[in-house]
Parts: C-alpha cells; sequence; structure tokens
C-alpha cells in the first residue's frame, strides 16, 4: 500500500492558514491549523474520533466557514467562492450520503446531473466507474440494499462522475470490511497517478502509514505534518519485540511498563512490543529476564504515542483493588455451542462456537455486520438463539437472568451511558442496577472516583465529556460491582491510543485477577491482545485459534511476517475458495 | 465585441441549461422517493382519507338520537299525544316513565341526556289556553347537548300546539318563527366538515410531509453530499417545492372525489375555482413546511413544530370547528396569521354556493403574499453551509 512521496513545486491544493473553528462554547474543534495539501498524492487526515477531522474536511469543501484564519481550496477562498469549490471537488461524508431509496444507476443519473456531466459522455463515464467500483451487476439494486463495502464504492464513483481535481474522503473505511477497504484504497491511488489530489481521513493509524502525507491531529490540534515516514524514522532503534516470554505476557508487560525507560508498551500475540524512551536503551534494560529482544520496523502508533509523551504505566489500580478470583477448575467460563440467528430468509450468525476457560481474553474480530454483535447479544442473553446454546459462568443466560447477570459486566459499542445524566449520577445509576446498597455502593464509588480520577468532570454531563472519558466512565459503570465475567463490545474504537493503552491496562490486570473478557472488534491490532481469536465473516467463524497461530497459517513466501489485517484477508480469501469448491 | 458577447450569451445557455437539467434531476428523484417510500404515500392518501371518513362519518356536529326519558305524570288524550309527538321526533329516542325520579340516576349517569316533564296539569293548563309549561332537565355539564336536548324539546312541543290548533281550528294564535337555512338546508355538518378537510389534508401533506422529508435528508447526510455539488440552494428548495405541490394537489383531489361521490357533499362551484384557491393554499403550506425542516434539520422536531404550526392551527384557530367571531379577541388576531383561515371558507363556498369571485380573489390575494413571505425566509434559513 505504500506509494512514493512526490516532491513537486506545484502550488498546494489546499492551503490551510492558521485555520480555527469553535463550536459553542467548549474547546475548538480545530486550533490554529495550518498545512497544505498537494494534488497527487494522498494525504491522511489522521486521528481519534473528536480530533477535528470531519470539521476540517467540511472547511475545506465550504460547507463551514472557519472563526479564524482561512482556507485556500483549488486557489479559491472557502469563504467567499464556495461555488467555484463545489464545481471542482468530489466529497463523500462520513455518512453515506446516496440515497438508499434511489437505485445504483438512478443515484449515478442524479449526481451526473447535479455535477453537469456531458449526456454525450454519460454512458462511458458510467461504464468505467462501474466497472472501477465492481458495481455493474448491481446497477438496478438499491443503494440501500448494498453493502458497507459496495456503499462506500459507490459513493466513490458518484463523487469522481465529473473528474474532480480534489477528492475528500471522510472516512471511507468505517464499516468496510478490510478486502473492500484495500480495493477502495487501491482505486484512489491510480486517481493520483492522473493529478488527483486525495484527502482520506481515518482514525486507523494502520492507514495512516501509507498516506504520501498526513496531517496529524489531536483534540483540535495539528501535532504533525508531513509525510508518515518521517515522523515513524524518529523512532528507529527504540521499538522491541520482546519474545520467550516465560510465565505470563500480561503480568511481564505491567512490570516492564512501569520502568522509566519504557514509554509504551502492548501484547501482540505471544510476544510483547515495547517502546523506549529516547535516551533509553532497550535490550541492556531487560537484561536478566530470560527473553529474547529484538529491535523491531517502528509504527505509526509508537510514534503517535510518542508525540503524545508517552502511555500510561502498566499497573491497573482497579486490578489491584479486585480480589483475584479462585483458580478454579479447566471448566469454561463462557461456552458457546452452534448458537444460530437467523432474521427471516437473513442468517446474521451461523453455528458459531468456542469456548473460553477462566482469565483469558476471547476476542471475535470481524467487520461490521458481520455477526459478532448478534453473537454477543446471544450470549448476554439479550437475543434468543434460533439454534444452539450459549453459557456463561454456568448459567443459562435466557432462563436463570437475575442471578448470572450480577455476575457479568457489560460495556457496550458506543458507551451506553445516560448522556443527560451527570459522571455521578450515571455511576449510582448502575451502583443500583447491580444490587450495590448502603456503605458498600459509596465505598466503590469512591473508589472508582479515585482511580478514574472522575473528580473535576463530576458534575458534567456524560453526552459533554471527551471520547475518553466517556470510555473510562462506561468501563467504570460495566466494573463497578466486580464481575467475574466482562463482555466489550467494540470498547474502544475510535478513542486515541493513550485512551486505549489506560483501557488495556485495566482490562489486562483484571484478567491476571482471573477475571474472564470476551470482546468484539473490527480493528485488527486489538485482535492481537487477546489469547485467541474467531474470525467472523458473513455471519460465520472461518477461523479460530491464537492471533500467532493465525498469522503463522497464512505465512508464505512473499509475507513470512502477515499482520493480522494480512491474516485475515487471506483467511477469508481461503473460506470463499473452499465455500466454491464445495 | 460581437464574439465576446456571443460567447457570454452562450455561457448563459448552457448556464440555464445545466440549470434546468439540475432542477429536472431533482424533482425526478424526489419524486422516484414519494413513489417508493410507504410513509409519504401514508401521509399523502392513507392519512387524508382517513380523516376524511372521519369528518364524514364519525364526527358529526348534528346530534340525532338522543336519548331522553319521557315522563308522563298523568295520562290524558291531550298528553298522550304530545308523548307521541317525541316519540315520532327523529331527534329524540324516547324512554317512558311516570316519575321523573325514575330517571334521575340514568340522567346522573349519562345513560340518558336529559328528562322532559310534561307535568300532570298541562292537560288543564293547555285546554284553557294558558301558558302551559313542560320541564326538561338536562346535564348542564356538558352545555352542547344540554342545549340541544332544550332546543329541541321546545321545538317539539311548539310544532305540537300548532299542529294541534290547526287541527281543532283552535283560536291559540299561531305565530312562529320560520327559520330557513340557505345553501346547506339540511344543516347537515358534513357538507361544510368535509369541504374543510380537505384544507386540514392540504396542511398536512404541505406542511407535514415536506418538512419531514427535507429534515430526513439532514439527518441521513444525503443533504451534506448535495450541497457539496454545483447545486444551487434555490434550486434544492425549487426541487422539492414542485414535487409536494403536485402531491399536494393529487391527495386535494382524490379527497373532493371521495367528498362529492361517496359523501353526497354538492358540488356548486366550478374546478377551475377549485384548482386555484387549493394551488394558493399550497404555497404558504410548503413554504412553512421548508422553513421548518431548514430550520430544525431534525424529523422529530421537525413533525413536532409542524403539527404545532401547521396542523393543529389549521384545526383549530381556522373556522373549521370553532367559530372565528366567538373566540376571544386575541385569539381571533392570531387567526389573522393562520393560512387555513382563509381557504376554509373558499373551499366551503366552492362545494356549496358556488364561485363567488370576490371572496376568493380576497382570500388567494392573502394567501399568495403569506406565501411569499414564507418562501422568503426558508431561502434564507436555506444556506448552502452546515453549521
Amino acid at each position: 500500500m505504500m506509494s512514493s512521496t512526490r516532491e513537486s513545486g506545484a502550488a498546494p491544493y489546499v492551503t490551510l492558514s492558521r485555520v480555527t473553528k469553535s463550536f459553542g462554547a467548549s474547546s475548538p474543534a480545530l486550533d490554529d491549523v495550518s498545512g497544505i495539501i498537494r494534488g497527487g498524492e494522498i494525504t491522511g487526515l489522521i486521528g481519534p474520533d473528536g480530533a477535528g477531522k470531519t470539521t476540517l474536511i467540511r472547511l475545506m469543501t465550504g460547507l463551514l466557514v472557519p472563526d479564524e484564519g482561512s482556507l485556500s481550496v483549488l486557489g479559491f477562498d472557502s469563504r467567499s467562492e464556495a461555488a467555484r469549490i463545489h464545481d471542482a471537488i468530489g466529497y463523500m461524508p462520513q455518512r453515506f450520503g446516496l440515497y438508499e431509496d434511489l437505485s445504483v444507476q438512478e443515484n449515478l443519473n442524479l449526481y451526473a446531473d447535479l455535477r453537469g456531466l456531458p449526456l454525450h459522455e454519460r454512458s462511458g463515464v458510467f461504464e468505467e466507474l462501474l466497472r472501477f467500483t465492481d458495481l455493474k451487476n448491481f446497477t438496478r439494486r438499491l443503494a440501500g440494499k448494498l453493502s458497507g463495502g459496495m456503499k462506500q464504492k459507490l459513493g466513490l464513483a458518484c463523487a469522481l462522475l465529473q473528474k474532480p481535481r480534489l477528492l475528500l474522503l471522510d472516512e471511507p473505511g468505517v464499516g468496510v470490511d478490510p478486502i473492500s477497504r484495500r480495493e477502495l484504497w487501491k482505486m484512489v491511488e491510480n486517481l493520483t497517478a492522473e493529478g488527483v489530489g486525495v484527502v482520506w481521513s481515518t482514525a486507523y493509524l494502520d492507514e495512516a502509514e501509507a498516506c504520501d502525507r498526513v496531517l496529524l491531529l489531536n483534540q483540535g490540534k495539528l501535532l504533525f505534518s508531513g509525510p508518515p515516514s518521517d515522523l515513524t524514522e524518529r523512532m528507529g532503534g527504540r521499538v522491541f519485540k520482546v519474545t520467550g516470554i516465560s510465565g505470563r505476557r500480561r503480568e511481564f508487560l505491567a512490570k516492564v511498563l512501569d520502568r522509566p525507560g519504557v514509554i509504551d508498551g502492548v501484547i501482540q500475540g505471544d510476544a510483547v512490543r515495547l517502546v523506549m524512551r529516547s535516551d533509553a536503551k532497550g535490550e541492556p534494560l531487560l537484561e536478566g529476564a530470560g527473553v529474547e529482544v529484538a529491535p523491531t520496523q517502528p509504527r505509526f502508533e509508537d510514534a503517535f504515542v510518542d508525540l503524545l509523551g508517552g502511555g500510561p504505566g502498566g499497573t491497573s489500580q482497579l486490578a489491584e483493588a479486585v480480589k483475584a478470583l479462585p483458580a478454579q477448575d479447566a471448566a469454561p467460563v463462557i461456552e458457546a455451542r452452534g448458537l444460530t440467528k437467523r432474521f427471516g430468509d437473513f442468517t446474521a450468525a451461523q453455528d458459531i462456537t468456542f469456548s473460553i476457560p477462566r482469565g483469558q481474553i476471547f476476542g471475535l474480530l470481524g467487520p461490521n455486520g458481520a455477526g459478532k454483535s448478534t453473537t454477543f447479544k446471544m450470549l448476554c442473553g439479550l437475543l434468543k438463539p434460533t439454534a444452539g446454546q450459549g453459557r456463561v459462568a454456568g448459567f443459562d443466560l435466557r432462563r436463570d437472568t437475575a442471578e448470572a447477570r450480577n455476575r457479568l459486566g457489560y460495556m457496550a459499542q458506543k458507551f451506553s451511558l445516560y448522556g443527560d445524566l451527570t459522571v455521578g449520577q450515571n455511576l449510582e445509576f448502575f451502583a443500583g442496577v447491580y444490587g450495590l446498597r448502603g456503605k458498600g455502593k459509596s465505598q466503590r464509588i469512591a473508589l472508582m472516583n479515585d482511580i478514574f480520577d472522575f473528580g473535576p468532570h463530576a458534575k458534567m454531563s456524560a453526552k459533554d465529556l471527551p471520547l475518553g472519558l466517556k470510555q473510562r466512565l462506561a468501563l467504570a459503570c460495566a466494573v463497578m460491582h466486580e464481575p467475574e465475567v466482562l463482555f466489550l463490545d467494540e470498547p474502544t474504537s475510535g478513542v486515541d491510543p493513550i485512551s486505549r493503552r489506560e483501557f488495556w491496562t485495566h482490562i489486562n490486570g483484571l484478567v491476571e485477577k482471573g477475571v474472564t473478557v470476551l470482546v468484539t472488534t473490527h480493528f485488527m491490532e486489538e485482535a492481537e491482545y487477546c489469547d485467541r481469536i474467531s474470525l467472523i465473516y458473513r455471519g460465520q467463524s472461518i477461523a479460530l485459534g491464537s492471533p500467532d497461530e493465525l498469522k503463522v497459517r497464512v505465512a508464505s513466501a512473499e509475507n513470512p511476517d502477515p499482520t493480522m489485517e494480512d491474516a485475515f484477508i487471506a483467511l477469508v480469501e481461503q473460506s470463499q475458495a473452499e465455500a466454491v469448491a464445495a | 465585441m460581437s464574439n465576446a458577447g456571443q460567447s457570454v450569451s452562450l455561457g448563459a445557455a448552457r448556464n440555464r441549461q445545466l440549470r434546468t437539467r439540475r432542477f429536472l434531476a431533482l424533482v425526478r428523484k424526489e419524486t422516484f422517493q414519494i413513489l417508493r417510500d410507504p410513509s409519504s404515500i401514508l401521509i399523502a392518501f392513507v392519512l387524508p382519507l382517513i380523516l376524511l371518513f372521519l369528518f364524514g362519518y364519525g364526527v358529526s356536529l348534528d346530534a340525532t338520537r338522543t336519548r331522553i326519558g319521557l315522563v308522563v305524570e298523568s295520562a290524558t288524550p291531550v298528553t298522550q299525544d304530545l308523548a307521541a309527538s317525541f316519540q315520532g321526533s327523529r331527534y329524540f329516542r324516547v324512554i317512558n316513565g311516570h316519575d321523573r325520579r325514575e330517571f334521575e340516576e340514568d340522567l346522573i349517569r349519562g345513560r340518558i341526556r336529559g328528562i322532559v316533564v310534561i307535568p300532570a296539569n298541562f292537560a288543564g293548563d293547555f285546554a284553557s289556553g294558558n301558558a302551559a309549561p313542560i320541564q326538561v332537565l338536562v346535564d348542564g355539564s356538558d352545555p352542547n347537548t344540554a342545549n340541544f336536548v332544550q332546543n329541541y324539546a321546545q321545538g317539539v312541543v311548539a310544532n305540537w300546539a300548532r299542529m294541534r290548533s290547526a287541527e281543532v281550528g283552535s283560536r291559540l294564535p299561531v305565530i312562529k318563527p320560520e327559520q330557513r337555512f340557505w345553501f346547506n338546508p339540511e344543516l347537515a355538518s358534513r357538507n361544510f366538515l368535509v369541504p374543510g378537510s380537505v384544507a386540514i389534508v392540504m396542511a398536512l401533506v404541505g406542511t407535514l410531509l415536506t418538512s419531514l422529508v427535507v429534515a430526513r435528508e439532514w439527518e441521513r447526510g444525503t443533504m451534506e453530499a448535495m450541497m457539496a455539488t454545483p447545486v444551487t440552494a434555490a434550486e434544492l428548495l425549487a426541487g422539492k417545492v414542485l414535487p409536494y405541490f403536485v402531491l399536494g394537489l393529487i391527495s386535494m383531489t382524490l379527497c373532493v372525489l371521495v367528498a362529492v361521490f361517496l359523501f353526497g357533499v354538492p358540488f356548486r362551484g366550478s374546478l377551475f375555482a377549485l384548482y386555484t384557491i387549493s394551488a394558493a393554499f399550497l404555497l404558504p403550506a410548503l413554504g412553512q413546511g421548508l422553513l421548518i425542516s431548514a430550520t430544525t434539520k431534525n424529523q422529530f422536531l421537525a413533525s413536532q413544530l409542524a403539527l404545532m404550526s401547521g396542523f393543529l392551527p389549521a384545526f383549530l384557530l381556522s373556522g373549521f370547528l370553532f367559530e372565528i367571531e366567538s373566540m376571544p379577541v386575541v385569539i381571533q388576531w392570531i387567526t389573522m396569521i393562520v393560512p387555513a383561515r382563509y381557504v376554509i371558507p373558499s373551499l366551503q363556498t366552492v362545494f356549496l354556493a358556488g364561485d363567488i369571485w370576490p371572496l376568493f380573489l380576497r382570500n388567494i390575494a392573502i394567501l399568495l403574499v403569506m406565501g411569499t413571505v414564507l418562501f422568503v425566509l426558508a431561502a434564507r434559513s436555506t444556506r448552502k453551509r452546515i453549521g
């Protein structure tokens, strides 16, 4: 996916000059951002949710105007010449901006008319775009009935009808399976060869590495602008992979993270990945630990964490406050046997089987809409399986509800907090729901306030919290009653890497105390924090094993060290080939 | 010079052509959406029919066959004759008794709406030519029905007295006020409710449906994608207005057909007048819908606002159900800005009286002014901006 950086002397397509934009009284969505975007390149707009990516793209379209500073887009001022900009750009908003009740062809026709594509050019352009996006066989299908990936491709096709000079894509990779995501990327890359300037915004840091140039945003501030390699090169010689860890790798990570020379570390399959401070050396630090330490390729994420001043320490106060659960028999804590769910003639989950022993993290990995949440809800007793059985901590959650639910904690996608309640009220409410009362309740709430440092925000409404804090609050609400099983549904999607590190430090600590965790994620890197994962694709579990096993399974001569995403794509292709053969 | 002039006019012609094409594309898209979206069919056709049936069959401001208790305290030929008049009345369903106490409980419980007492001395008083009073007991907590029972009971007695004196060639003076209602001789409330509800239906399509569809575009993000194309705000507005204008006229036509052919409401005016009045009313209705959706951008809020500012005033403050003249003065002023107030009398006139152009033209002029104001406001708030 890497493409070369072209240094061109030509005038930039977009020039941002000290752009500031605020909404309401809260801190600005964009704070004094300057930078350029060139033609013939893919410029990544990188940052967690709430960093200001969408605001910046909307400013470039002229649909928003800056409070201060100015934007020049293709030579036009975004304030006074928005109409000229609209004539020359293609824009794909974050939400699917096409008409779901119109067919593929009708959407294309509409946008061809709106963009003034001459009639005699149409058949040729349609033909080419439909081939390009591989939608040729679906022209009569309603756009609402397309898969996530096909929708994005159609959106792209509509944005490309009158070949734009500047293409603005707001999070095109969200809700799209990894295969479609790569296809989309290739299409866009081809456009840059024709001189089109592309802006691709994303919260996935692995996408940043493939861009020619990035603008890295965090909380409205520009942290870095330039080729991503400039940033990762700064990390050269500071990133190490530690293998051969005897004993528990999470415990090892926790200890190592507390050393002053280590600024960041994550579990990566059976290994641990560490980032050292610029003045520290790797190997001497870990001498005598009986492990192998090898330098490894720095990633964009390492550099981002470094820019933010490093990740948190390895000790989880939350885990320390929890009693260790007795290491019981080997009976699985969570068990799914042939779980199947059909909605009409659509099979959302088919024959999902796995079991999770105590003190392990199990991940359901797959793109949006693959059936992860359905499986999850069946196990929690929120959905009745069409066939099969699920057991959690020895209970069938469809029957033994109250008692069983008190033994599990649930943190849902998008953090199901009450937005209009304050932080304190949310804690009170969830403590009450889980049956805590009296002294025990106030002690636990005080503990949560202490661990997560909610003090300064106690009076804020949950909906006004920054994303990272929302996630902390959701975690606090889910673990207040000391559950022995934790269900985490997309727990860190879109949050900044520091918040994600903090989150996993707590989870790792709890797991060390014997808590069992089931996590769903579409985030490939996060899968590496798990002990075992099941790859879910189109309602089926296509592979099950430890992250390292799955990666080894697809390793080949040309790709000896595949990433989790490589593994996912290869395994999906394998299962499709098998389905065709069968 | 001439060359430059030519290219400018060519450019202008090309621009016009592009503008027309964009406008037609928007109209086509909107039409597809209307035809495929069950909720717009529901609001434009099913809801109007339900409303119409409600006003045609369900709601009637005429009370027919009200249950009353009739107490004849002493049975004489005269009182029996009067009792028979009550029983024969098409306004009452009579339950007979000899003592009012038999009916008191029924009246309190609402099983009957009133008690008519023909007193023991009625026959004597009547024969002697004195005023012969009857007593009517009604439930004052329901003044409408109470009035009705009282008036009709008096009517029955007066009628009876007149017939009686004619039969016996009596010397009793036969002075009776004779009422005649023009245009709606049967005074069937259906005949003025149904034309009025046609206006309500147009308010529904024009304001509620329009505000919903525009707000939906904001919610789904389609508006954002479209705003980043060369389309102008005016084209966007016009592209919405035309389809819903036509839809409003179609559902109005449907309602008129049902009114005339199913409910037998007379139609004495011309179709031209009907469509002119309706078209004039759709302008402020659509303008209001567009203004609401451009400012709220949220379906839930838009529907609440459309109901509160469009539908309810059309119902309550337009003279549709309640006489404007009998409202408090302040409320009467408020009704001046309710567009439905100007269309309902016109529609009722077209149906029941015929083409009375002086009335129509005045109302149409007011509606056009209102429509223009609302459209200007809507166009101002529909900018090609998001924030």
